[in-house]
This record gives structure tokens, C-alpha cells and sequence, in this order.
């Protein structure tokens, strides 16, 4: 374990949309006891959220590693998915390939990335079509 | 610590130290020890969820004796628009509050009365444009103490507007006042609660300096004292204030219903408001403009400190609601309602749940709980008086409690012990060896 650095690991399971979300949920926990800002305790948790939730719909789920510093958070989500064949296009608001089933459980608007975009103060999305995709976070604490 | 009120306590003869409320409890407020459940003061929310849960009657709530009503000169009660539905169909909204009048009270005043004052006040304010959507109901003081000790983030969502208990307390004293002549502290104002959330509010109030509700008595309290005057008195006095749709704020849905709009979503019980609000924090309620969340299943008819079955109370009050309905009061006409009725104090989050105040100690016992919450066996019995093994893990990590407080670690501890003395008995001490020694002396 780094020093002065907190790690954790969570399994993304595929498909199960009635617990995804649980480990974002999980972290947001933390970073109140953590004494966090709330303000950033909620940039980290949404955009954690979308992430997750994204793994789950497109791309069989995946990992996430969490590292918590005194100064930031980084959060990174893996999947072995699809991966994102244009990434600006991806990045537009309402942009979404999500299919019927799992837009009528209120997924797919289209708003996951850019909202990452919105809260997280870096973002960065590694993808390689037919290899998957890693999205990191990093939100500042200070 | 310690100087913080609040209303749910423990009746230590009656506490079996079973472990039914610890789970129960929505921010981890108790725990057992020496066979007692003990309430961590500053978690506690008031809402009530171990009173109803314990199997013995043990969790009680502290509410004002009837007593004190006779140490004023004059006596105003102001009942919860609840009160309402705990008795029979028989009897009207004017024959129940003239049977609590005959209790020793010289006025009554509706708080559903200034419900309505309330509900106006709201429909004004969520219709002014560039509001922050959705707005949280401020009506139970439960919720109100969640969002601060659990939703920091959703303190700027909150409705801040007066409740209508303090709305009826002040109007009822500003009215008596002109009309007696009498100075403020000669009325005593007292609230007939359906919970203890409520007592705390008049006790230690989070929006205000003080409240102007003199005592609170509890529904349990006047019950049969009312139920007895009902039974003797035949004519009433009237004394109807509210229309339905203050009446209606006893329901769950009722605060909602009064706004004039279709866009609100209405949660009661304080484990659904809880899943509620994690919506509301991650941002995913955007479209609704009203939640209106209450700790309590059926709302304030399903209040802790309430007699009747909350599904009955409901039948009840329905036929209260459809009587104003048939003579047509919606609600009744208020003079004062240009009076301002913002919150003056300030709600601020509690972070009673942090684990060190310095971020890098914090993190440096968030990793220690991770390493013991996975050695513990996760089974979330209960047994060492905590409500999960996490959260136990988090009670050694504050220094509150050891390892061996878990049964399993104790009997993996006591096992070791064991072998390790079977090891040592097996040594024997060259004097007392039997077998090995001797052997040349033969
Ligand atoms: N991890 C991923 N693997 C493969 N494709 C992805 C991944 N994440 C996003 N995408 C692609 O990018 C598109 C846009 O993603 P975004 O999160 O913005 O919207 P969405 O998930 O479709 O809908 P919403 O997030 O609003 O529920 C997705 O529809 C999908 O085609
Ligand atoms: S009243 Fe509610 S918050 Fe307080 S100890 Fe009981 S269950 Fe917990
Ligand atoms: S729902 Fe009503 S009765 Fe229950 S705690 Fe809240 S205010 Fe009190
Ligand atoms: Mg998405």
C-alpha cells in the first residue's frame, strides 16, 4: 500500500443494473467519514456513478481501483468492452447507443460523459475498439 | 457533546439489551453495552424507529407533563392536525377540539390552520423563477436532522420556511396578546405532538434562536383525557379554523397535494426517504420540483407518540378532510399571511460520522477499519452490540470497542488459548518427567 494513500477495489458485475452503482455509493460513504468537502464529495460521486453505470450498460462491467490522497481522488474504471470507436462523438450530450431494454429502465440518455466531464476536474478515457475502455477521474480536494 | 437535547431516550429497567433497535436505526445511533442500548446523542435524529421497534417498550420519548400547562395565567393549545384521526367517526373536528379545550385550556388554534399559511407561502415561492430544483420539505424535523448528519449536500435544497406548529405558536400568542392584554410570557402555548421530533424541534431548534411554543404534550398524553371529555360532552363549541387542505398535511402527500402542482414525489418512512435522497444527491430527481419526505410510514398519522393504527387514523381523517370538503373550505382566509416566515438561524451540516478532523489521520483509519471490517466475519449478527461488522470496525478504529467484542473473534482467541495451553501442559518440567528421565539410575 503507498503511503498516505488510501486504495480500494470493487468488481463492476455485468448486467446487474439493480446493484449498479453500489460501489460509487460505497465511496461517497467514505469520503464523508473521510470528512471531504460535501461539494466534492458529490463532483467524486456522480461522476464515479456515471462510470460504473457505463460499464455496467456498455461493455459487460469491469473494475474499479480507487485512490484516495489527501489532495484528490482518482478513480479509475476498467472494462474489457466494446471500447468507444469515436470518443468526441461519445462525448456529445444525448450521444447514446444504448438499446430499447435498457433505455426504458431510464438509462441511456445520452448524459453519463458528459456529466463526468461537468464534475470531475480531469478526465481522461483510454479505449480500444474490441479491447475495452479505462476511464480516470480526478477530483481535487483542495 | 452532552449539553445537545433531544427527545428519544432509554427506559434502562425495560431494556433487555436485545439487539431489534440497532438495526433499525437509520445513522447508527445505538449500540449495546452491558446488556443496555445506549443512543450516541449527537447521531440521533429523533425519528422514532426504535420506539416503534422495540419489542419491550423500552425507547421512550420525553415530552413535557401536562403540569406545566397550569403554571400560565392563560392556556392556548395548538394541536397537530394528526390528533384528528385517533378517534372514532362520530365524533366532528369541532366536538374533538372542544373536548381537548375542556382540558384546562382557555383557546385552541389549529396548527392545520397555519398549515395553509404554509402551503401559500410555498406555492409562491417554487413558481419564482430560477429556483434549484427539487425543493425538500421542511415539515419533519427528522428528515430535516438526516439531511444534516447524512446529505450535506441537499441542506441548500431544503424549504426554509417556518413549520406550522411555529406559525400557529406565534399566531395564536400575537392574537391572544391583543386581545387580553396580556404580555408574552403570561400565555403558555402547547403543542400536541404526534412524535418526539417535534419536542426537539421546540427544545433545540436548528432554524431559530428559540421556539415560541411554550410545552409540548404528546398525542399518548391527552388521549384519554379527550376520549373521556367526548364521551361526557354532548354540545361543542366552534372552533374549526382549517379548511381540508391543511387538515390534509397529516397525510403523507398531504403538504404535496396543496401546491397546485403535479411535479412533486411524496416518501414516507425514513429508510425510503433515505433511498429518496441518494437520488436527490446524485442528481437524478432534477425534473421533480417538490419532495415532500417524511420519517414517519403514513406520515404524521403513523407518528411514534400516536395511538391508533396509521391505516385506521387515515379512514378517520378522510372523513375530517371530506366534511371541510363538503362545506367547501379549502382553506380558511388568513390576515396574516404576508408575515414573514423564513427561517432566521441556519442549518449547518453535522459531520457527527467523520473519523478524525486532519484528512491524512482520517485516511490513515479508514485503511486500519478496511483491514479489520475484513477480518471480521461479516455476518452483521449483531452480537457485539454494534449494527454490522463495519460498523463495529469503525467503533475500534474510534477506539470504542476491541476486536474480541465480536463472538467469532473471541471464540478464535479463546481457541488459540486453548491450544497454546494444551502445548504448554504437554511440556513437562524435568523433575515431575517420568518417561524419559531416570534411565541410567536403574
Ligand atoms: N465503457 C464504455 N464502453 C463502450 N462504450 C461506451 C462506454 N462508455 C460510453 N460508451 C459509449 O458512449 C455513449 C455515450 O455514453 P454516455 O454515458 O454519455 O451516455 P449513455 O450511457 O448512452 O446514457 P446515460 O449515461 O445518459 O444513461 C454510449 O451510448 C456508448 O455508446
Ligand atoms: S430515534 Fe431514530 S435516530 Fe434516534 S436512536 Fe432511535 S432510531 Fe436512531
Ligand atoms: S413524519 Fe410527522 S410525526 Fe413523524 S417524525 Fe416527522 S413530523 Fe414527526
Ligand atoms: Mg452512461
Amino acid at each position: 500500500m503507498t503511503e498516505g494513500c488510501l486504495e480500494l477495489n470493487y468488481d463492476i458485475p455485468a448486467n446487474d443494473f439493480l446493484h449498479a452503482g453500489e460501489a460509487s455509493s460505497s465511496v461517497k460513504k467514505m469520503l464523508n467519514q473521510l470528512g471531504v468537502d460535501p461539494d466534492k464529495v458529490k463532483k467524486t460521486a456522480i461522476s464515479m456513478y456515471e462510470a460504473e453505470i457505463n460499464a455496467v450498460i456498455h461493455a459487460d462491467g469491469g473494475a474499479a481501483h480507487i485512490e484516495i490522497w489527501k489532495d484528490k481522488v482518482v478513480i479509475k474504471i476498467c472494462d474489457k468492452g466494446p471500447g468507444i470507436p469515436n470518443v468526441e462523438l461519445a462525448m456529445q450530450e444525448g450521444y447514446t447507443t444504448a438499446p430499447d431494454h435498457v433505455r426504458d429502465m431510464g438509462f441511456g440518455a445520452g448524459m453519463g460523459l458528459p456529466n463526468m466531464k461537468r464534475y470531475a476536474d480531469s478526465l481522461d478515457i483510454d479505449t480500444a475498439v474490441g479491447k475495452g475502455t479505462t476511464v480516470t477521474i480526478t477530483v481535487f480536494l483542495k | 457533546m452532552g449539553t445537545y437535547f433531544h427527545s428519544v431516550t432509554l427506559d434502562e429497567e425495560k431494556c433487555r439489551g436485545c439487539t431489534n433497535c440497532i438495526k433499525r436505526c437509520p445513522t447508527e445511533a445505538i449500540r449495546v453495552r452491558k446488556s443496555k442500548a445506549r443512543i450516541i446523542n449527537e447521531r440521533c435524529i429523533d425519528c422514532g424507529e426504535c420506539i416503534r421497534v422495540c419489542p419491550y417498550h423500552a425507547k421512550k420519548a420525553i415530552t413535557d407533563s401536562f403540569d406545566m400547562v397550569n403554571t400560565f395565567k392563560y392556556k392556548v393549545v395548538i394541536p397537530a392536525p394528526s390528533l384528528y384521526g385517533q378517534f372514532k367517526s362520530v365524533f366532528s373536528r369541532n366536538h374533538i377540539l372542544t373536548a381537548l379545550k375542556m382540558l384546562g385550556f382557555d383557546e385552541v388554534y389549529e396548527v392545520a390552520q397555519a398549515a395553509e399559511i404554509v402551503s401559500k407561502a410555498t406555492k409562491k415561492f417554487i413558481n419564482k423563477e430560477g429556483q434549484k430544483f427539487p425543493l425538500i420539505s421542511s415539515a419533519c424535523p427528522a428528515v430535516v436532522r438526516l439531511i444534516q448528519v447524512r446529505f450535506p449536500n441537499l441542506i441548500d435544497n431544503i424549504l426554509k420556511f417556518e413549520s406550522p406548529m411555529e406559525v400557529a405558536a406565534k399566531i395564536a400568542r400575537d392574537k391572544v396578546m391583543k386581545k387580553e392584554n396580556l404580555t408574552k410570557d403570561e400565555i403558555g402555548v402547547f403543542f400536541i405532538t404526534p412524535c418526539a421530533a417535534k419536542m426537539t424541534s421546540v427544545k433545540a431548534p436548528y432554524e431559530r434562536e428559540s421556539s415560541s411554543v411554550s410545552g409540548v404534550i404528546s398525542i399518548k398524553d391527552v388521549y384519554l383525557g379527550v376520549l373521556n371529555n367526548l364521551m361526557r360532552q354532548k354540545s361543542c363549541e366552534d372552533l374549526i379554523g382549517a379548511g381540508y387542505e391543511g387538515i390534509r398535511w397529516a397525510n403523507s402527500g398531504g403538504e404535496s397535494l396543496a401546491l397546485g402542482t403535479d411535479s412533486f414525489l411524496a416518501v414516507d418512512g425514513i429508510h425510503e426517504v433515505i433511498t429518496i435522497l441518494e437520488e436527490v444527491e446524485n442528481d437524478r430527481l432534477e425534473d421533480v420540483m417538490f419532495i415532500e419526505a417524511l420519517a414517519c410510514k403514513g406520515g404524521c398519522l403513523g407518528g411514534p407518540l400516536t395511538i391508533e393504527n396509521s391505516y385506521v387514523a387515515k379512514t378517520r381523517l378522510k372523513k375530517h378532510i371530506d366534511e371541510a370538503k363538503e362545506k367547501a373550505i379549502a382553506s380558511s382566509d388568513h390576515d396574516d399571511e404576508n408575515d414573514n416566515i423564513d427561517w432566521t438561524g441556519k442549518v449547518q451540516y453535522k459531520p457527527v460520522l467523520k473519523l478524525d478532523d486532519d484528512i491524512e489521520k482520517a485516511i490513515k483509519k479508514m485503511e486500519i477499519l478496511q483491514n479489520i471490517e475484513n477480518e471480521l466475519p461479516g455476518l452483521d449478527c449483531g452480537a457485539c452490540g454494534a449494527p454490522s461488522c463495519r460498523a463495529l470496525a469503525e467503533d475500534i478504529v474510534r477506539g470504542n470497542a476491541n476486536e474480541t467484542d465480536c463472538l467469532f473473534k473471541l471464540r478464535d482467541r479463546v481457541r488459540e488459548l486453548a491450544i497454546q495451553m494444551m502445548e504448554l501442559e504437554a511440556i513437562m518440567p524435568p523433575v515431575m518427567d517420568k518417561g524419559s528421565g531416570g534411565k541410567g539410575e536403574k
